[in-house]
């Protein structure tokens, strides 16, 4: 039956060319809106650690020390802090992490001097965000306390600078301090950079910037303090400080502290550790906000910070009512191109088809015009994505259709089409033979 | 023009007249946000920003190894800039307008308040406002007598000496009112945090600070009587000789200390256009989105259009054999669609505001403008005019005859 009834619609679709291509053409457009808008939000809000974010913790501590309430603490932490908690080791693994740029050249290459944006950061770090490696491997835990003057670096820098070779145990020159690379990382490109967050629940919802690729070099977090004393940006501070981009013991706060923790019941105690260093601390004079601490998990972290920018919704927002649009317009085409088919509805009805049969024969072809539509729909959002490529954003060179959304795109289309069929193939099933026939 | 005999045939459509009535109320009220949005969006591209655009030429270098010199370095060479032949003003700073990160800082009335008044972005630099080609509106801009160096402040602030400390500021327009509604902010002074008081002596028409996260507080900046030794320059010569000038600039700068990373250079109209890049590539997408919409519309129309004069075609060749003119048919289609199309813009009108409001709570929009509505309901029409026009002439075009045969 079904073969018949394709056949039909492949007739029917025919008799009509420029119904059938307007109404092709508005599913295809309507799709290729909504499925470019879709595949870009899938890629910015989806969850950037699946099967592990759920055991890592931004830990938030309120470091100012004017009295007064704040209703949530800062996004990052003073020094004095940061090296507290971590040092205190209470989680599975801790990391902390700061970003400042860095002078970088590779003495055994002719490349001129780059400015490049450095990671520093302690040795659980490659653990806990499940860093992956080409090349040699992570630090250890004694280069931390060791200072050691080592670095990794990111695939993108080790094909710059080696050609893609194998370069742990090579020199590379950061401002004016020799590291050795001891680890060269695979491709990595998470999505957003979710360790190096900040800030964004003030940036009115301009946070493509969160996107970027990750930083190209990484170094132990004691080392990076030393070879690029001075260059450290302040997050906040309450007090200008003594040396600018020295901020060890300046009144400000500019270090993140992740935690991972394996379990509910971890998480409780370490929420309790917590509180419990900020109680002291209050005893001491240090912080005078007591109990204004937070233990985000990386997904609420991300949410709270808003890390979607608004302009990537608001293209999501409108691409829907756009999709919306064109379902009304295919609803209307379709309900009066069926009933125009009355007659011909009639003389099947009076020879015994039964309503269902003229019900599903109409929505058989209203998936037909689905199945083109999507084709259509396919091809539009791929250019729509290459319009997405060129749009100057940070995440322009993340975007592409994965399965996934190569599948939606079909099922979209064709769940819209008989959507907009569903009515107008039930009112064609509800024509009269008797009457239709009179008519003739 | 009758229009019962309109109206009764079309309650005969009901579902069909409705869906179209529906698609034209949807696309009014996406198209009146978006047409809004993209103004908005224009008016922020063009901000203003109290600086001789077309007159400035940014360089930014970074050091490779550790320096002790910087002070000395900077002296000589913003005299090396200055000796370049075009070159009007030069001035090392902390941070120009439009650039990306900036210094704020939180700007209180008086010592003792708990929360900042405002958050304004302190320029530092001798001679910044003269090279920026800033409009002076009232007091005086900072003279060189005026001007501590910032290793001493920042030493003597450490220290809690008052002795090298800035005791001036010069603060835009927008910010003095912000802050001295109605009155003249001369002689006034404003506090920076708790320690820093700052005596209001001059008062810019514009200065844009160099990350704009509030449209509304983008002109909170003031400059603070500080020499800085930061590596970047801002050069100020007539619109023609940018390039040349540039060129020279890192030449010399290259010449005093070859060791440096050239990290920005630039035209000062580069710098603008970096900052609105997203915002112009949004509202390129915004304007294909409008345009997108109504063409759909307009098929939309044209396509049910088309299949009711089909379907009518022996009611309109009676009408034609009873002596209807083709005008009173073309007219006939005409009316009807302006009949539906009202009834659209009417509802989308209500939906307009509705997707508004959800705008200002979720994406903190002003309120659209009223002016939208005439003009989103002119544009409708006409659409949906032009959109009927092929439809009604081929209705019109039906010959009497048709009355007679059997279809």
């Amino acid at each position: 039956m079904f073969g018949y009834y394709l056949d039909l619609a492949l007739r029917s679709l025919k008799r009509n060319k420029v119904l059938t291509a307007l109404m092709v053409l508005a599913i295809a457009v309507g799709i290729g809106a909504s499925m470019t808008t879709l595949t870009v939000m899938h890629l910015l809000s989806g969850d950037p650690l699946p099967g592990r974010s759920d055991k890592l913790f931004y830990v938030q501590v309120d470091d100012n020390p004017l009295p007064g309430k704040q209703k949530e603490p800062m996004d990052v932490m003073t020094y004095q802090s940061a090296m507290d908690l971590w040092t205190a080791h209470k989680g599975d693994r801790q990391a902390i992490i700061v970003d400042s740029p860095v002078k970088l050249r590779a003495p055994d290459t002719t490349l001129p001097p780059l400015m490049m944006p450095m990671l520093s950061t302690t040795a659980d770090f490659f653990a806990m965000f499940d860093v992956p490696f080409r090349y040699g491997g992570p630090w250890r835990a004694e280069d931390d306390a060791a200072r050691a003057r080592v670095a990794i670096i990111s695939a993108d820098l080790n094909d710059k600078l080696f050609g893609g070779a194998n370069s742990v145990g090579r020199t590379l020159r950061l401002r004016d301090t020799d590291v050795r690379i001891v680890g060269v990382l695979a491709p990595w490109r998470p999505s957003p950079r979710y360790y190096n967050i900040a800030g964004g629940r003030f940036s009115g919802g301009k946070t493509a910037d969160y996107y970027s690729k990750p930083q190209d070099v990484i170094t132990p977090f004691s080392s990076a303090l030393e070879l690029n004393d001075g260059n450290f940006y302040q997050y906040s501070c309450w007090q200008l400080p003594p040396a600018p981009g020295h901020l060890q013991n300046a009144p400000c706060v500019w270090l993140a502290l992740w935690v991972q923790l394996g379990s509910a019941a971890k998480a409780t105690a370490f929420k309790r550790f917590l509180d419990g260093y900020v109680g002291e601390q209050v005893k001491s004079g240090r912080i005078v906000r007591p109990e204004n601490t937070r233990l985000r998990s990386l997904v609420e972290w991300l949410d709270y910070q808003g890390v979607v920018p608004s302009d990537v919704r608001l293209q999501t927002w409108l691409s829907f009512g756009f999709l919306a649009i064109c379902l009304f317009n295919t609803i209307g085409l379709l309900l009066a191109k069926f009933l125009r088919r009355g007659a011909e509805i009639g003389v099947r009805r009076a020879l015994g088809a039964s309503r269902g049969a003229i019900f599903s024969q109409c929505l058989v072809e209203a998936g037909m015009i689905g199945l083109i539509g999507g084709i259509g729909g396919l091809l539009l959002t791929l250019l729509g994505l290459s319009l997405v490529r060129r749009q100057p954003v940070a995440f322009a060179d993340m975007v592409h259709l994965d399965t996934r959304m190569f599948l939606l795109t079909f099922v979209l289309a064709i769940a819209t089409s008989l959507l907009a069929g569903f009515l107008p193939a039930w009112r064609a099933s509800r024509v009269t033979p008797g009457l239709q026939l009179k008519t003739l | 023009m009758a229009i019962r005999p309109i109206l009764s045939t079309l309650r005969r459509h009901k579902t069909t007249a409705l869906l179209v009535v529906l698609e034209i109320a949807l696309t009014c009220a996406i198209v009146c946000n978006a047409v809004f949005l993209v103004i908005q969006r224009v008016d922020r591209i063009h901000m203003p920003s109290g600086v001789a655009e077309h007159e400035l030429i940014q360089v930014d270098l970074a050091d490779i190894g550790k320096t002790d010199d910087e002070h000395a370095r900077t002296l000589t060479d913003l005299a090396a800039l200055r000796a370049i032949p075009g070159v009007t003003q030069v001035a090392a700073v902390n941070q120009i307008p439009f650039g990306h990160s900036s210094n704020n800082s939180g700007i209180k009335l008086d010592p003792k308040q708990n929360k900042s008044t405002l958050n304004a972005a302190h320029y530092q630099g001798e001679n910044i406002a003269q090279t920026l080609g800033l409009q002076l509106v009232a007091g005086r801009l900072l003279q060189p007598g005026d001007y501590v160096e910032l290793k001493d402040a920042a030493k003597a602030y450490t220290e809690g000496k008052a002795e090298g400390l800035p005791r001036l500021v010069v603060i835009t327009q927008p910010m003095a009112e912000r802050l001295f509604p109605g009155q003249s902010a001369l002689g006034k002074t404003i506090w920076v945090g708790a320690e820093l008081p700052l005596t209001v002596v001059g008062v810019v028409k514009n200065l844009v600070r160099p990350s704009i996260w509030n449209d509304a507080e983008a002109q909170y900046s003031m400059m603070l009587p500080m020499r800085v030794d930061s590596n970047q320059y801002l050069i100020r010569t007539s619109p023609d000789q940018r390039e040349r000038v540039l060129a020279a600039a890192l030449d010399a700068l290259k010449k005093n200390n070859p060791h440096r990373i050239v990290w920005q250079k630039r035209t000062w109209d580069e710098v603008r256009e970096g900052f609105f890049e997203g915002d112009r590539a949004m509202t390129g997408l915004l304007i294909g989105v409008c345009v997108a919409l109504l063409v759909v519309t307009a098929l939309g129309i044209v396509g049910l259009g088309s299949f009711w004069v089909a379907q009518r075609r022996r009611q309109i060749g009676v009408r034609r054999a009873l002596g209807a003119t083709r005008g009173h048919i073309l007219r006939y289609f005409q009316t009807e669609n302006f009949l539906l199309a009202t009834i659209g813009i009417v509802l989308g009108m209500v939906l307009a505001y509705g997707v508004n409001l959800f705008l200002m709570v979720h994406y903190e929009l002003p309120r659209l403008p009223a002016i939208y509505f005439p003009i989103g309901a002119l544009a409708l029409w006409l659409i949906g005019q032009a959109a009927v026009l092929g439809p009604a002439l081929r209705a019109a075009a039906v010959p009497p005859v048709v009355a007679t045969r059997s279809v």
